[in-house]
C-alpha cells in the first residue's frame, strides 16, 4: 500500500449545545502507517474522543456536527461515505474498544455470539465457522474456547476487557481504536491487558489508536505519539522523540506532574490554572494562560506548526509564528 | 512524635447471601502524629473500607480503633459526635461528594453550622477564609457544584473537611478522579495544608506513584490483609513481599529506559467470600511454596520498621 | 479567572459584598423549561386558570349561587354565555367560582399526599431494613384498593365535607409519593455527601430534610403536577357521586353531576364543566412532562 493507512487532515467538530458552541476539534491533523501504534493523550476535554469517533463516524448528531476536514482511511475519504457503506468498515475494518468493558457488552448475549457476530455480518461465514472463529479469538486473548457459551457477568473485569478485544480483532481490521482501554482496570490487570494488547498487535499487524490520559500506558504500547490540548494536537512526534526531547509548554508540563515512581523528588510542579472552557476557549495559543513561558504573541496569534524530522511542535517558543488553521 | 491513631486487629465482615465478605481482616497499624500513612491496593482489597472505619463512618465487626490513646470503635454516640471535629475525610469523586443542591458556602459552612460555631455572619466569615485556605476564591460562595471544575469541586471538599480544624484527615482516593495537571495541584494542597495545619492523613489510593509522593510509612494491602508496611522509601528500594513487587512493577512509567523488570501477575483477584487458605496471594504468587497455602505468614518486622508477611522472606 | 487556582493563597480578591451572584440550580431548570413549548403553554393555562380563580368575584358577571327560575335552562346566548342551569344560574358565574374549588381541592390534596408521602418515602429510602419494609407494605395496601374507592370509604368515614374530600384524595394519593421518593432517596443515600454530612456529623434527621428530600424534589415535582389533574378529577368523582361538595356551592364535578338529568335537552350544563376539567387536566399533564424533561439531570447540556 502506498502512504499511510489513515491520514486525519485539518479535522473540526463543534457541538452544539444550548450553553453555546463548544469546539471540541479545531484543526487536528496527523498520520498513522499500517501495523504502528499512535498514542493520543491528553485530559478530559482535549478532544480524544471526538477525534476518534469522527474517525468511526460515530459522532453524535445532534449536537455534534463536523464542520471540516477529511479521514482517509485505505484511500477512501470516510466522512464522505454514506451511512450504509461505513457500517461495512465499523467492525470489519476499522473496529473500537472502549473503556468500560462492563457496558460495552451485552449482558445478555453469551460472549461467543458477541464476537460471532462481526464475523457473521461481515466476512459471510455461516453460524457454525464463525462460532470456530470466534473460539480461536478467545483463546487469542488466553481465555480458554469452552467458555464460549458464558455471560459477560461470568468474567472478571480484565477477562471481561479481553473478550472486547477479541471482539474488536475478530474481522482483522487494519485499524483498531481503543478509548481509555485500561482505565477501568486495576494495576496488575492493566500490566496484563497493555502484555496482551501488544502481543496482538505484533501477531495481527494491525494498525492502532491508543486514547489515553495515562503517559505511562503510552510509553509501555506506542511507537508513536500525539498530545491534544483544547481540541488541537500541540504536539506529536515518535515516543522518543516526545519522551526524550519533548518541546511544548504543555507536554513538559504534563510529564513534570506526575510523581516520579522511580526517582526520589519531594516536590512535583503542577500545571498551574483550570482546565480551558471548551465553551469558550483562549484566544492566540489555547494554551497561553496556564502557559510559564507565555509571550506577548501567544495570546493573540495561534502558533504554527514546526516540523523537525517528524517532530511536530505547535508553538511561538519554536515557530516563527503565523496562524496555520485558526 | 507519638502515634495519633493506633488500630488492633481490626475486622470488618459484610453479610451477603453468600456467607461473608472479608473485607478487613484482622488489619493492625499505627499512624504517628503529623505524618502519612499510604494506603494502597487494587480494588476490593479493604483500603476504602479502612479509612472508612477508622472514622466510624462503618461499624467494625471487631478491634479496637485508639485515637489519642482512647478507643473510639466502642464510643457512645455523644463522644462519636464530639470527634467528629477531630477526624475528617476527603473523598474520591468530588462529583459525588457534594450536595448538587447546595451553594459552595453552605457545604462549606454546614460542619460549622451542625457545631454551632459563631454567629451566621461570623460562620460566613469563617468560610471566607476556609475558601482561600484552600484557594477558592470566595466570590464563589453561591456557586453551585455543577458550575465548577473537578480540581474547584474537590478543594470544596477539602475546605468541608478542613472546618472543623480536625486533627486526623482520611483522604480516599482523593485525585484519582482528577486530570494529571490537577491532580498535582490538590497533592500539593494536601502537602502544603498538612505543615501548616499539622496534619495527619491516612491516604487511601491504588496509584503507587502518588501515595509515594505524599506518604511518611506505606502499607500494601490484599484481599484485607497488610501484606507489607515500611516507610515509604524503603518499600520502594528494597520491595520485599511478591504483590508489592508485582504492583510496583505494573505501573506504567513515562520513561523511555525503564528500570524495572516486567514482573506481570497471572489471573485476578480471588473472592474476598471465601478468601484462600493460608496465605491469601498464594493463588497467584510465582513464589508459592506448600506452606503457604496452609499457614497464614504473619506480619514480621525485618528491620527498621519493615514488616512483611510472607513465608519466603526471610 | 485563570489564576484563581494557580497559588496556594491567592490575593484575598473580595470580601462577602463581592461574590458572584445567585444562580439556584432552579434557575436552569426554569431556562430548559422554556424552551419547551406545550410545557410552557401548559403552565399559562395553569397560570391563567389560578388568575381566574383568585380574580373570580370580579371576573363572574353574575352571582354563582342566585336563582332565577324564569331563566333555567337557557341555552348559550350575548346576556348568558355559556347558558343557564335547571335553577336559571349563571353556567359561566358558576364555572369560574367552580376554578376556585377545585383548584383548591386539587392543590391541598396534592400537598398533603406529597409531604406525608415524601416524609414515608425518605424515611423508608434513608434507614431501609424493616422500617422500609413496614412503610412500603402499608403503602402497598393502600395501592391494592382503587383510589376512587378509598376514597369514597374515607370520606363516608369522616363524613362529606370540603376538608375531609381533601384528605380523602391526599391519603388516597400517598402512596405514589411515597414510592418515588424512596426510589430517589435510595440512590441519594449512597451518594457521599451523605456520607461526607454523617462524617461532620449531622443527625439523620437533619440529613433526611436536608440533603434527601431536596435532592428527591424533582420526581416529587412531576408527581404533584400529574397528582393535581388527578385530584381534580378524584374531587369531581366524588362530588359527582354525592359525596364532595354539595349544592348549591359551584364545583365542577358536582355541576357535572347535576346536569346529567338534562343531557338531552341541554347539553350544555355537562359539556362545559366537562371541558374545564379536561382543560386543566390536559394542562397540568402538558406541563407536568415538560417539567420532568427539565429536570433530568442527563438531559443536562
Amino acid at each position: 500500500m502506498n502512504g499511510p493507512l489513515l491520514e486525519v487532515a485539518d479535522l473540526n467538530v463543534i457541538y452544539k449545545t444550548y450553553e453555546g458552541t463548544v469546539a471540541a476539534v479545531n484543526g487536528v491533523e496527523f498520520s498513522l502507517e499500517a501495523g504502528r501504534t499512535l498514542g493520543l493523550v491528553g485530559e478530559s476535554g482535549a478532544g480524544k474522543t471526538t477525534t476518534a469517533l469522527s474517525i468511526m463516524g460515530l459522532v453524535p448528531s445532534p449536537p455534534g456536527i463536523i464542520t471540516s476536514g477529511s479521514v482517509n482511511f485505505a484511500g477512501k475519504n470516510l466522512l464522505s461515505l454514506s451511512e450504509k457503506e461505513m457500517k461495512k468498515i465499523r467492525g470489519n475494518h476499522i473496529s473500537m474498544i472502549f473503556q468500560d468493558p462492563m457496558t460495552s457488552l451485552n449482558p445478555v448475549v453469551t460472549v461467543g455470539v458477541q464476537i460471532s457476530e462481526a464475523l457473521v455480518a461481515h466476512q459471510n461465514l455461516s453460524e457454525a465457522e464463525a462460532e470456530k472463529k470466534a473460539m480461536e479469538m478467545l483463546e487469542k486473548v488466553q481465555i480458554p474456547g469452552q467458555r464460549y457459551r458464558e455471560y459477560p457477568h461470568e468474567f472478571s473485569g480484565g477477562m471481561r476487557q479481553r473478550v472486547v478485544i477479541a471482539m474488536a480483532l475478530a474481522c482483522n481490521p487494519g485499524l483498531i481504536i481503543a478509548d481509555e482501554p485500561t482505565t477501568a482496570l486495576d494495576v496488575t490487570i492493566q500490566a496484563q491487558v497493555l502484555e496482551l494488547m501488544r502481543s496482538l498487535k505484533e501477531e495481527f499487524s494491525t494498525a492502532m489508536i491508543m486514547i489515553t490520559h495515562d503517559l505511562g500506558v503510552v510509553g509501555e504500547v506506542c511507537d508513536h505519539v500525539a498530545v491534544m490540548y483544547a481540541g488541537r494536537i500541540v504536539e506529536t512526534g515518535s515516543l522518543e522523540q516526545i519522551f526524550g526531547n519533548a518541546r511544548h509548554p504543555y507536554t513538559l508540563g504534563l510529564f513534570r506532574c506526575i510523581p516520579d515512581i522511580e526517582e526520589e523528588t519531594s516536590k512535583i510542579r503542577p500545571i498551574e490554572g483550570l482546565m480551558p472552557d471548551p465553551l469558550d476557549l483562549p484566544s492566540g495559543c489555547p494554551f497561553h494562560p496556564r502557559c510559564p513561558q507565555c509571550m506577548d504573541l501567544c495570546r493573540t496569534v495561534v502558533p504554527g506548526v514546526l516540523d523537525d524530522g517528524g517532530h511536530r511542535v505547535m508553538c511561538h517558543l519554536y515557530g516563527k509564528g503565523g496562524a496555520v488553521h485558526g | 512524635m507519638a502515634d495519633l491513631i493506633k488500630v488492633e486487629n481490626l475486622v470488618k465482615y459484610f453479610p451477603v447471601a453468600a456467607g461473608n465478605v472479608h473485607a478487613v481482616d484482622d488489619v493492625s497499624f499505627a499512624i504517628k502524629e503529623g505524618e502519612t500513612l499510604g494506603l494502597v491496593g487494587e480494588s476490593g482489597c479493604g483500603k476504602s473500607t479502612t479509612g472508612r472505619l477508622l472514622i466510624r463512618l462503618i461499624e467494625a465487626t471487631s478491634g479496637r480503633i485508639l485515637y489519642r490513646g482512647r478507643d473510639i470503635a466502642s464510643a457512645d454516640k455523644k463522644t462519636l459526635h464530639d470527634m467528629r471535629k477531630e477526624m475528617q475525610i476527603i473523598f474520591q469523586d468530588p462529583f459525588s461528594s457534594l450536595d448538587p443542591r447546595k451553594s459552595i458556602g453552605e457545604t462549606i459552612g454546614k460542619p460549622l453550622e451542625i457545631f454551632g460555631m459563631g454567629s451566621k455572619r461570623e460562620r460566613e466569615e469563617m468560610v471566607d477564609a476556609l475558601m482561600e485556605k484552600v484557594g477558592l476564591s470566595p466570590r464563589l460562595f453561591y456557586k453551585y457544584p455543577h458550575e465548577l471544575d473537578g480540581g474547584r469541586r474537590q478543594r470544596v471538599g477539602i475546605a468541608r473537611a478542613l472546618s472543623l480544624s480536625p486533627s486526623f484527615i482520611v483522604c480516599d482516593e482523593p485525585v484519582s478522579a482528577l486530570d494529571v495537571s490537577i491532580q498535582a495541584q490538590i497533592l500539593n494542597l494536601l502537602q502544603e495544608l498538612q505543615e501548616t495545619m499539622k496534619l495527619t492523613y491516612l491516604f487511601v489510593s491504588h496509584d503507587l506513584s502518588v501515595v509515594k509522593h505524599i506518604s511518611n510509612r506505606i502499607a500494601v494491602m490484599y484481599l484485607g490483609k497488610i501484606v507489607e508496611s515500611s516507610p515509604s522509601l524503603e518499600l520502594f528500594s528494597n520491595t520485599l513481599h511478591p504483590y508489592s513487587q508485582a504492583l510496583l512493577a505494573a505501573v506504567p512509567i513515562p520513561k523511555l529506559d525503564r528500570k524495572r523488570e516486567r514482573f506481570i501477575l497471572s489471573g485476578g483477584v480471588p473472592s474476598p467470600i471465601n478468601p484462600p487458605s493460608g496465605c491469601r496471594f498464594h493463588t497467584r504468587c510465582p513464589w508459592k511454596m506448600d506452606i503457604c497455602s496452609r499457614e497464614e505468614p504473619p506480619l514480621t518486622d525485618r528491620g527498621g520498621g519493615h514488616f512483611v508477611a510472607c513465608h519466603k522472606v526471610k | 479567572m485563570n489564576n484563581e487556582n494557580g497559588t496556594l493563597f491567592a490575593p484575598s480578591s473580595g470580601r462577602t459584598k463581592e461574590r458572584e451572584k445567585r444562580r439556584s440550580p432552579w434557575w436552569e431548570v426554569w431556562r430548559r423549561l422554556r424552551r419547551n413549548k406545550a410545557a410552557v403553554a401548559g403552565m399559562s393555562v395553569v397560570i391563567l386558570l389560578v388568575v381566574v380563580a383568585v380574580l373570580a368575584p370580579v371576573l363572574a358577571p353574575y352571582d354563582p349561587n342566585q336563582t332565577n327560575i324564569k331563566m333555567r335552562l337557557q341555552g348559550p346566548s350575548s346576556e348568558h354565555p355559556l347558558g343557564t342551569d335547571n335553577f336559571g344560574r349563571d353556567m359561566l358565574s358558576r364555572i369560574i367560582y367552580g376554578s376556585r374549588i377545585s383548584l383548591y381541592v386539587g392543590f391541598v390534596a396534592v400537598g398533603i399526599g406529597a409531604v406525608f408521602g415524601g416524609i414515608l418515602g425518605a424515611i423508608g429510602g434513608y434507614y431501609g431494613g424493616r422500617l422500609d419494609n413496614f412503610i412500603m407494605r402499608c403503602m402497598d395496601v393502600l395501592l391494592a384498593i382503587p383510589q376512587i374507592i378509598l376514597a369514597i370509604a374515607i370520606v363516608g368515614a369522616l363524613g362529606t365535607s370540603l376538608l375531609n374530600l381533601m384528605i380523602a384524595v391526599g391519603i388516597s394519593q400517598l402512596p405514589r409519593y411515597a414510592r418515588v421518593v424512596r426510589a430517589s432517596a435510595l440512590t441519594v443515600r449512597g451518594q457521599e455527601y451523605v456520607e461526607a454530612a454523617r462524617a461532620v456529623g449531622a443527625s439523620d434527621a437533619r440529613i433526611i430534610l436536608e440533603n434527601i428530600l431536596p435532592n428527591c424534589m424533582a420526581p416529587i415535582i412531576v408527581q404533584s403536577t400529574l397528582g393535581v389533574a388527578q385530584a381534580i378529577l378524584s374531587a369531581a368523582a366524588l362530588s359527582f357521586l354525592g359525596l364532595g361538595i354539595q349544592p348549591p356551592t359551584a364545583e365542577w364535578g358536582s355541576m357535572l353531576s347535576s346536569g346529567r338529568q338534562f343531557l338531552r335537552n341541554a347539553p350544555y350544563l355537562t359539556f362545559f364543566p366537562g371541558l374545564a376539567i379536561s382543560v386543566v387536566v390536559l394542562a397540568l399533564n402538558i406541563f407536568g412532562d415538560g417539567l420532568r424533561d427539565s429536570l433530568d439531570p442527563k438531559l443536562r447540556q
